[in-house]
């Protein structure tokens, strides 16, 4: 498979000089100049700097929502009180695009540090927690009776029964959650950042570099697509003891 | 001498929408120490209630269980528990399976592992104390469920139909293996099944139970010696204590024996 993917490759990117070279536009970018443009933001240390920025508000807002997501799915599928007094909310926010949060964020928040963080966590948090919670109750009971009888207590059970047997419904979760975490920090610093890939993109837009923008692009999907194949590859190695049902 | 089980006139009642199922009416039972007892009879008899209270897992509507002269109030690494599903937990290997009840007994690394091997040689899966459990057999899963249960050492063994998942011929070979390490380890066992020939092979004594509301209908003493083998479960003695094991199961449902089979 590996030559096909690599036709395509040669096949799409030869398409895409085609059509720049054919159309009126120069403001199409043609893939030479979109090369050129990353020499420079490469060179100038824009591009890692913006790069860093954006993956630290990212990883940061992600790893607090999973943080909490996992817990809170225990406490929703455990005890009937956490789930009545969360879940309304947690069914209600999930409607709401965390993108709609954006201006308020940026009112009360402002437009610093904090408010990309909170927005990602909401959004990695609401991906999150639904899935962990059904991976909480869809933990065989068995399971939890063994360990009961061998004399484990709550916290116990929570960290050494229910937390791995609901792995792979969190890791559906992670990996809704990376996307949507990923797809609202690029939004939130084209509205309003002063740092960041979506950042970069805003100001070249502004200066009509659309080489530069086209670079962004690359750069926000190349990152997506590796954060993603990471967490597959965590998956496959956490949660290789599942019995493989046909 | 204080029994090692007293369950004294232990009722659970189970409520759902559909109104109240009687699983357990006024049961009481007495376990000696170093006794090895089946409960038989069919699905619905309360069997499994009676081991789940034993095991604290449920708590009776009314009466108390005790273990070794104490209430039972929850479960504890006192009374082991074996499961059918075997339980084992499928992110662990073989050997952290049995040493999970030994880690939270706080027992340091070596002496945890040297247990544990020492339990695993024993139910004869010491080479397979890396393997998880989708790499075992149904009957090796269970020799590793039994020997998690006997490595943090409790004085009662529960088993729920713990070998009613398995193909006969494993089936008989479990049953010589359990009998095997009794005899060794000399722990008081209280084991479900609905195979009466299982049930006569394996125990001291034979409490038959009978559903809605599940009862005890009969109690059979099995006054044949340990260790037994193949020869006794051909032997006349051995067939005149199942012929009457199986008439106290069968005769409420009318079934005659004849049609039926174990």
């Amino acid at each position: 498979m590996g030559w096909l993917y690599l036709i395509t490759l040669v096949l799409g990117i030869g398409l895409w000089a085609a059509a720049a070279a054919l159309a009126a536009n120069t403001l199409v970018p043609s893939p030479q100049a979109v090369v050129v443009a990353a020499w420079q933001v490469i060179g100038d240390g824009s591009l890692l700097n913006n790069t860093l920025a954006s993956l630290g508000r990212v990883v940061s807002g992600f790893l607090l929502g999973v943080a909490l997501a996992i817990p809170a799915g225990f406490l929703m599928g455990w005890y009937w009180l956490a789930r009545g007094l969360v879940e309304p909310w947690v069914q209600f926010l999930r409607t709401v695009p965390p993108l709609a949060l954006i201006p308020l964020v940026i009112v009360v928040l402002g437009i610093g540090e904090d408010a990309k963080i909170f927005v990602i966590f909401l959004a990695a948090f609401l991906s999150c927690v639904l899935a962990s919670y059904q991976g909480v109750r869809n933990v065989d009971n068995t399971l939890v009776n063994a360990a009961r009888v061998l004399g484990a207590g709550d916290w116990t059970i929570f960290h050494r029964v229910v937390v791995p047997a609901s792995l792979p419904f969190i890791f559906v979760g992670m990996r809704v959650a990376l996307g949507s975490s990923w797809a609202t920090l690029v939004a939130s610093e084209l509205i309003a950042a002063p740092s960041g890939l979506g950042r970069m993109m805003q100001v070249a837009t502004q200066f009509l570099q659309t080489d530069r923008i086209v670079v962004g692009i690359f750069m926000i999907g190349l990152l997506g697509f590796a954060m993603d194949r990471m967490l597959l590859w965590a998956e496959r190695r956490l949660t290789s003891w599942q019995e493989v049902r046909q | 001498m204080t029994p090692a089980i007293s369950v004294r006139s232990a009722t659970k009642v189970y409520i759902s929408q559909r109104g109240e199922t009687v699983s357990l009416d006024r049961v009481s039972l007495d376990v000696a120490q170093g006794e090895f007892v089946t409960l038989v009879g069919p699905s619905g008899c309360g069997k499994s209630t009676m081991l789940n209270l034993i095991a604290g897992l449920l708590m009776p509507t009314s009466g108390e269980v005790l273990v070794e002269g104490r209430r039972v109030t929850g479960p504890g690494p006192d009374r082991g528990v074996i499961f059918q599903q075997y339980a084992l937990f499928p992110w662990l290997t073989a050997q952290e399976n049995v040493e999970f009840g030994l880690r939270l007994q706080n027992l340091g690394r070596e002496e945890r592992t040297e247990r544990a091997q020492h339990y695993l040689r024993l139910v004869g899966l010491q080479d397979f104390a890396r393997a998880l459990p989708k790499e075992l057999s149904g009957g090796m899963k269970q020799r590793c469920a039994i020997a998690r249960a006997y490595a943090v050492n409790p004085s009662l063994l529960l088993m729920d139909e713990p070998f009613g998942a398995l193909d006969a011929l494993t089936r008989v070979q479990m049953q010589d293996d359990l009998l095997g390490t009794w005899q060794q380890e000399r722990k008081t066992v209280v084991f479900i099944t609905h195979d009466v020939d299982e049930a006569v092979y394996l125990a001291n004594r034979v409490v038959v139970m009978s559903p809605r509301p599940g009862r005890i209908s009969e109690v059979i003493d099995v006054p044949l010696p340990y260790p037994r083998n193949d020869d006794l479960r051909l032997s006349p003695e051995f067939a005149e204590i199942r012929a009457r094991v199986w008439r106290g199961v069968h005769h409420r449902d009318g079934i005659a024996p004849a049609h039926h089979h174990p």
